[in-house]
């Protein structure tokens, strides 16, 4: 399936600030046999007096803006064309919990595509006996940790409800989770809590939803904005797989992937910081619009 | 218990007590209770000395100290927070030998720490290869995945280094903790030293003991010689006042003539670091970091970081700054890493460690927790990523077996359930050194830190060093928790030391005076402002209660004028003096606090005095006389301060900025006060109340010879321009000072503080009293603020 995408997000300053830095991850990524970036262009306005493509630790695509004279608004847009590949059907691969911590514990290696820097606290993601709790109860006897993971992501969704007024960008998940309501970021960090708290590895993966449903399909939740899941760590054969939590469904043809992390702060996707004080107002159009 | 096997005679009464405890080595006697040589001339020193005169000697120590402005632990702003320094008077005194055996250790353990911190930022062989459990590091807070990969400038990632030391039973030494993120005490070493020599100022023994100035002088010059360092500037990055060592940040740089910076006064451009000065952005070469790396980028670090600089991490990665030591590098100071050095250092080095450090287990590991469990009882068991030394003892621990705290659970089941986060550590014995207590000499357990700088010809060592004593005779670790003292640590040759300075001799450097960052400018001229924006108040809150006293009449219409005047400064006469001044006060304490590194001692202590002295006098003050005479001390105390400020202060830019905010504030002031009090209305004494504010009285009296009218206190507080209670003279001093500062000037253009003076001082210049008019006084207030706004866009942002 191939998409276009545009997105534009604004940000407005109340007092215009003297320098403006700015990390910005907004570029879909290239996904060896998952995703295909045909062509990807961020545009900014008004133009920055620097602008430099870098990669992070964890291979996304980071743009740093910088700007050294007053500004009082800024506004990025994306444009894109992006191929989104289905993995063909494969069977569970994935051992129990108790292999899976062997394996975990024998891990040797740093890098980003490893296990061991997603379990335990992330910045944005601390342990929460709620949520412990509650993942814990979806375990049932000889499950595979593919199983677990989607046991978790679909009791989440049972029980959480999509409401984008109930939080913000800053609430934690332990918060969003008593009170059983928040967004696709909300609903991620709760899953990533939770499978944590079982042992397994998890991270957030930010990106983009299709629009509109294919003929038939009822629309999915997070599409009017940039949407996030969840990808999971199922041991050495099965590695990783991503699961949508805000839709209780595999990440398949209909997800666009942008960047990944240990959690939001690893990928959010404009980051920031201004020498200036007063109200700061954004808005985000987000359109992702399947190629006949 | 050991004592002192044959002392003599003379030193029998100083050792009478001195009782080592069993199996723990001494500093002062050795196995056999006989003393050290190299104490000897130490204690006939202080053998020879009455206790009397021994209390006279470390009260000259003390005295010094304070003078310094060297307090205890909690820096605020806040001057009555501080404690005195505990500073324990017998110097800790180390034969050079056993001296040269410890560098020597510690320099290859610099050495293994410089690899491990490559190899775990770049290639991650050690984990790679099973010598480190990966989840050590990968959940390690202050393992920072944005600088992984980031070569640093100079090549080298540590360059100052701290160690804490101990002594076992059998006399060998044993490395407690490694301090790799941000070293402090180097500093207060070199405080220790300058007071220990007050306390014992007799040449001999102390024309033996090593000198320190030469270890600091080497350090300078290493950073100097960074690449990128030369014509850029040297900065120590402090997280600011907030810090227990702030102040030791702002001695050294003082010390060495190095800047001090917080994140705020610097920005990135183009990957180059500047520091914002009120002559514009200056480039930065190097940045000996003093705060913990998290908290330097809330872009690419700690996000929620206040006091970060947006962007360092990006100008780290294309080399274009030195960081003293490399972000990252906290990383080191974890306590599981312990474990893994022993063997870390054969497989790194090829040798093993020459200095062991504290045992240490990881119980993530099945043999090495199962272990721990079975030596409990003398193991110390806690966090395995926390970077605090053995003897800080945080909340999830346990010592000899023993849960700290509350804890739900036996102490094997809380391994097993934590295993992967705690470690073992052996609860050391550590050696005695004699402590005076209580009029007598007393062994006390201690530990020494050990600075190290890396110099182009390898690691050199402070040849001294940082001692804490302990507070009981407890030789475990674990005591040095309670908070004991400090002491020098002498380093004793067998023959003379060399005298060392700071600067190579007959050379001198002259820092050029034009790179005062924008942010130590903005807090000196709010400085400047509060300070005489106190002084504005105590003037009218003393002209009130004289009033007062005068008629006891609170409604006397003078008397409502002034509330009313000092209500529009948020000021409410009605309350105690301090609380009425606490607002204008506090405000002057926080910018002082904030640029203390460019206070003469003399200065600060002038400041600390008017404070704590409001607080005082304010208690049990009557309105009226009592308060107005009170009032009046106050007065005098900020004469005084302002008097240092004037007499002693550099005519460059950090005065400038001081002077030129009284002056704002001034001038303000005194328009505001002719509005309210030379007005329109003739109320009687009204007029008085403004002579008496001005402090013009008496020049009035001499000038005009008639009673006040509107006119003459016109001419005297607007128009006079030698008057320095003027507006005019005011105007006329900031113009001077806006003269001399950097932009005055720029293609024929005049700045934009300039324009708006030059303008103001010419129409007061040619003035007639019956211009100024309350209409003409409001818009000469509106005026000066487009003064000071021209002096914000030009110098301070």
């Amino acid at each position: 399936m191939r998409y276009d995408i545009t997105l534009s997000i604004s940000h407005d300053y109340g007092v215009p600030s003297a320098h403006a830095r700015t990390l910005v991850r907004l570029l879909p990524a290239n996904l060896a046999g998952r995703q295909n970036v045909l062509s990807r262009l961020l545009t900014v306005e008004p133009r920055p007096d620097e602008r430099r493509d870098g990669e992070d630790f964890f291979g996304n695509v980071m743009t740093t803006l910088a700007f050294h004279r007053p500004i009082d608004r800024v506004e990025l847009t994306l444009k894109a064309r992006v191929e989104r590949l289905a993995a063909p059907p494969r069977l569970d691969l994935s051992s129990d919990l108790p292999g899976l911590a062997a394996e975990v514990a024998g891990y040797r290696g740093l890098e980003a595509g490893g296990p061991v820097h997603y379990l335990g606290a992330s910045p944005r993601v601390a342990p929460d006996a709620g949520i412990s709790d509650f993942a814990r109860a979806q375990i049932g006897p000889g499950m595979t940790v593919l199983q677990v993971v989607e046991a978790v992501g679909h009791a989440l969704h049972d029980v959480l409800e999509f409401d984008a007024e109930a939080t913000d960008v800053h609430t934690p998940p332990s918060e969003a989770f008593a009170q059983r309501h928040g967004v696709c970021q909300d609903f991620s960090h709760i899953m990533i809590a939770g499978l944590r708290a079982l042992g397994i590895p998890a991270g957030y993966v930010s990106g983009f939803l299709r629009t509109l449903p294919p003929p038939g399909q009822p629309r999915l939740e997070g599409a009017d904005a940039m949407h996030a899941w969840v990808s999971a760590w199922c041991g050495v054969e099965e590695g990783w797989i991503e699961f949508d939590p805000t839709n209780a469904c595999a990440v398949r043809r209909d997800h666009v992937a942008v960047a990944y992390g240990r959690d939001y702060g690893d990928v959010a996707p404009v980051k920031g910081v201004l020498r200036t004080e007063g109200p700061q107002t954004s808005s985000q159009v987000v359109d992702v619009r399947p190629l006949a | 218990m050991r004592a002192a096997s044959h002392p003599p005679d003379r030193f029998r009464a100083l050792l009478a007590d001195y009782d080592v405890p069993p199996n723990v080595a001494d500093e002062l006697l050795d196995a056999d209770g006989a003393m050290r040589p190299v104490w000897v001339p130490f204690i006939e020193q202080l053998a020879a000395l009455s206790p009397e005169e021994v209390g006279a000697h470390f009260a000259r120590g003390d005295q010094y100290l304070r003078d310094a402005g060297v307090f205890y632990r909690r820096y605020s702003s806040e001057p009555q927070q501080e404690r005195d320094w505990p500073l324990s008077h017998v110097p800790v005194i180390l034969q050079e030998r056993d001296w040269a055996g410890i560098c020597a250790g510690l320099a290859q353990r610099a050495e293994l720490l410089e690899a491990v911190m490559a190899d775990l930022y770049g290639p991650a062989r050690l984990v790679r290869e099973g010598h480190l459990p990966a989840e050590l590091i990968a959940q390690n807070p202050e393992w920072h995945r944005a600088l992984v990969g980031v070569r640093p400038a100079s090549g080298h990632f540590l360059h100052f280094l701290a160690f804490e030391i101990g002594r076992s039973p059998d006399g060998s030494w044993l490395v407690l903790g490694d301090r790799a993120q941000a070293p402090s005490g180097a500093g207060f070493a070199l405080e220790n030293r300058m007071a220990t020599a007050r306390v014992f100022p007799d040449p001999f023994p102390r024309a033996n003991v090593r000198r320190l100035a030469g270890f600091f002088r080497a350090f300078r010059e290493a950073m100097d010689r960074m690449p990128g360092a030369q014509g850029r500037r040297t900065a120590i990055l402090t997280p600011g006042p907030g810090t227990d060592t702030y102040f030791e940040h702002a001695y050294i740089a003082r010390y060495l003539g190095l800047v001090l910076l917080e994140g705020e006064d610097l920005i990135i451009r183009n990957g180059a670091v500047q520091v914002r000065t009120v002559s514009g952005p200056q480039p930065v070469g190097v940045l000996w970091r003093r705060l913990d790396a998290a908290f330097a980028d809330p872009l690419e670090l700690n996000e929620t970081s206040q006091i970060g600089t947006p962007g360092l991490v990006d100008a780290v990665r294309q080399s274009s700054v030195n960081v003293v030591n490399a972000l990252g590098s906290g990383l080191l100071e974890t306590r599981a890493l312990m474990a893994f050095l022993p063997k870390i250092a054969e497989v790194l080095l090829g040798a093993p460690l020459a200095l062991p450090n504290i045992a240490t287990w990881w119980c993530g590991q099945p043999s090495e927790r199962a272990y721990v469990k079975a030596h409990a009882e003398g193991m110390f068991v806690s966090e395995a990523l926390s970077r605090a030394l053995p003897f800080d003892i945080g909340q999830a621990s346990a010592l000899g077996g023993a849960l700290r705290g509350p804890q739900d659970q036996p102490f094997e089941a809380w391994i097993d359930a934590n295993a992967r986060d705690l470690v073992g550590q052996e609860a050391v014995t550590l050696s005695t050194t004699p402590a005076w207590v209580d009029g007598r000499l007393l062994p006390r357990p201690m530990t020494v830190r050990v600075f190290a700088a890396r110099t182009p010809k390898g690691w050199t060592f402070l040849p001294g060093g940082y001692a804490r004593i302990g507070r009981t005779d407890d030789a475990t670790a674990l005591s040095m928790q309670q908070g004991g003292s400090v002491a020098d640590v002498w380093v004793m040759r067998d023959g003379p030391a060399a005298e060392e300075t700071l600067f190579e001799p007959g050379s001198f450097r002259r820092e050029d005076s034009g790179t005062l960052p924008s942010r130590a400018a903005d807090n000196l001229l709010w400085l400047g402002r509060y300070v005489e924006r106190s002084e504005g108040a105590i003037r009218l809150l003393r002209a009130y209660h004289l009033r007062l006293a005068e008629t006891g009449n609170v409604g006397d219409p003078r008397l409502s004028r002034i509330a009313d005047h000092l209500a529009e400064l948020s000021l409410d006469v009605s309350a105690p003096v301090y609380t009425a001044l606490e607002p204008s006060l506090s405000a002057t304490r926080q910018c002082a606090g904030r640029v203390r590194d460019r206070f003469s001692v003399d200065g600060w202590a002038a400041l600390s005095d008017l404070i704590s002295s409001v607080a005082e006098v304010s208690g049990s003050l009557r309105p009226g006389d009592d308060c107005a005479r009170a009032l009046g001390i106050l007065l005098r105390k900020i004469t005084g301060f302002n008097g240092l400020v004037h007499e002693n202060m550099h005519r460059t830019s950090p005065w400038r900025f001081l002077t030129f905010g009284r002056a704002i504030e001034r001038a303000d002031g005194a328009a505001a006060v002719l509005v309210s009090f030379a007005g329109e209305d003739i109320t009687p004494g009204l007029l008085d109340i403004a002579l008496e504010y001005a402090d013009s009285r008496i020049t009035h009296q001499r000038r005009y010879r008639i009673d006040p009218t509107r006119d003459t206190v016109s001419d005297l507080i607007a128009l006079d321009a030698y008057n320095p209670r003027a507006i005019r003279f005011q105007v006329t001093s900031m113009r001077r000072i806006a003269e001399d500062l950097p932009f005055a000037r720029v293609e024929g253009r005049v700045s934009a503080v300039l324009r708006p003076l030059l303008r103001l001082e010419t129409d007061l210049a040619i003035a007639n009293p019956a211009d100024v008019t309350a209409d003409r006084l409001r818009a000469l207030r509106s005026e000066l603020r487009d003064v000071s706004g021209g002096l914000s866009s030009t110098y301070l942002v």
